[in-house]
């Protein structure tokens, strides 16, 4: 398998509303190029997509509005690598179990939102993922969806108390938590690592 | 091991609501249409500034019953206010789980010299600010994200500007100076020393931004994004409009995409009239809601 040197890659970070600046200034750390992206046009030459957290009801609306939302399903068809975080892994989803929203469904996950409780009941905890190598990560969890059932496809990453929080299915990885509110970039890495293989 | 309400977590939650719009709420059908229009969260309160602002009177904590209403209605973060100095409202809104606290200047103050101690509350605060120092004194005492003022209920957004520039103009300000200079400008701010030197280090608040007081058209919004703020609160400028599901969308998509003045001219048709707004220079002085908070 071919791999690419990351200075010639563009990751686009889905810059509709969120946690855009965070994913941007771990993507230019890990050393690829990182471009906001607003409108549709913009998706034009990117090697991988990140949905960023946020609202998912509010994004979920902007992406229908704006026209991403056959876009980025042929991206995902073409094998493009798509890096979802908490709203960005609703948005990815294919059911969500509680309330209705516009959605990709382009992974075979159910996702239960809001799935730890209200603000009030938001957490950090040690991860442990087996395919990062290293020390556990620091899982910071806002307001975090669960992923309730996975397909069969779906290759499970790390859970917390038995309930998936990370998983990957082909081109697609999805995390209920927010690496990029810490200072970790190995999640970061492994996705670029994807885009590399891509 | 689990921590819960961490500052990262709490600040964590503000990061998640950038680039979007917080709309005053005082019913569960407004709350639908603020989510239907995609505003990120809502602001539960018993009446809009502007309306407290006509009634005169002692300005409370929404009614429980209401902000349980809000709560239950939508699935998007619900926000409350309480009276500043007020911990045992901010102590009820926490036992009903709302997910922000905004100890808001809009309500009539319950201390004249002290904040809320927000380090006790598990909860995350908002605070208003007007300025650099304000906004630092209200970070010490815990906050996890800071608003402009601004003027609320008038629909006049020239405060909101004020306040936004002034917090630029002295974060740049701060930029400059070398360290020996940092306690002397913590005294002239009147803000904790630590804040004033973290400020310096990485330029910018150490937390998220929003705009407020007296947004009420998209192209407010667009103006207030454009001075740096990470999003905006509209208060009385939606639901006193005289259409306030158009209006409510427009403004979320004038955030979205304030750099595309085109889009934002497109939006802003056919949303009907906005609030009337007020001239500030003709509000009383003892009426102004910005300078309550100390």
């Amino acid at each position: 398998m071919k791999t690419r040197p990351s200075k010639e890659l563009t990751i686009g970070v889905l810059a509709l509303q969120g946690a855009v600046r965070e994913h941007i200034r771990m993507l230019e750390r890990c050393g690829v190029k990182a471009r906001e992206i607003k409108v549709v046009s913009q998706l034009e030459g990117i090697d991988g997509l990140i949905i960023p957290g946020g609202e998912s009801t509010t994004i979920g609306k902007l992406i229908v509005k704006y026209g991403f939302v056959e876009p980025i399903k042929r991206l995902a068809e073409s094998g493009i690598p798509i890096y979802g975080t908490c709203a960005g892994l609703i948005l990815i989803g294919e059911s969500v179990t509680r309330g209705e929203q516009p959605l990709l469904n382009l992974m075979d996950i159910t996702v239960e939102r809001n799935a730890f409780g209200r603000q009030t009941e938001s957490f950090e905890t040690d991860l442990k993922i087996g395919t990062l190598g290293g020390g556990p990560f620091k899982g910071v969890f806002i307001r975090a969806p669960l992923i309730e059932k996975t397909g069969q496809e779906v290759d499970v990453m790390a859970d917390v108390s038995g309930k998936p929080v990370m998983a990957r299915q082909r081109n697609l990885l999805v995390t209920a938590f927010h690496p990029e509110l810490t200072d970790d970039t190995r999640i970061h890495d492994y996705f670029i690592g994807m885009v590399k293989e891509a | 091991m689990v921590e819960e309400s961490t500052v990262r977590v709490k600040r964590g939650l503000a990061e998640m609501l950038k680039g979007g719009v917080i709309m005053d709420v005082t019913t569960s059908e407004q709350a639908k249409i603020a989510e239907d229009a995609g505003a990120v969260a809502v602001m539960a309160l018993e009446r809009v500034p502007a309306d407290i602002r006509a009634a005169g009177g002692v300005a409370r904590m929404a009614d429980p019953v209401v902000i349980q209403a809000i709560m239950d209605t939508v699935t998007i973060p619900v926000m409350a206010k309480a009276r500043i100095g007020h911990f045992a409202e901010a102590q009820a809104l926490e036992a009903m789980g709302v997910d922000y606290v905004d100890e808001s200047e809009v309500l009539t103050p319950a201390d004249e010299e002290n904040h809320i101690n927000k380090w006790d509350f598990k909860v995350p605060f908002v605070c208003g600010a007007r300025n650099l120092g304000e906004a630092l004194r209200r970070l010490g005492e815990g906050a996890a994200m800071i608003r402009t003022k601004g003027e609320a209920g008038t629909g006049n957004v020239v405060e909101a500007v004020r306040h936004a520039r002034t917090i630029n103009r002295e974060i740049k300000w701060v930029s400059t100076l070398n360290d020996d200079e940092l306690m002397a400008a913590a005294k002239e701010l009147r803000a904790p020393y630590e804040l004033v030197a973290e400020v310096k280090k990485i330029g910018a608040l150490p937390v998220v931004n929003f705009a407020a007081g007296g947004i009420a058209t998209p192209a407010d919004a667009a103006l207030m994004m454009f001075l740096g703020v990470d999003g905006v609160f509209v208060g009385s400028g939606i639901f006193k409009s005289d259409d306030p599901p158009a209006r409510a969308k427009a403004i979320v998509e004038a955030t979205t995409h304030y750099t595309d003045p085109k889009l934002v001219a497109e939006v802003s048709k056919g949303i009907g009239t906005a609030m009337k707004g007020l001239e500030i220079s003709e509000i009383p002085e003892e009426n102004l809601l910005q300078t309550r908070g100390w």
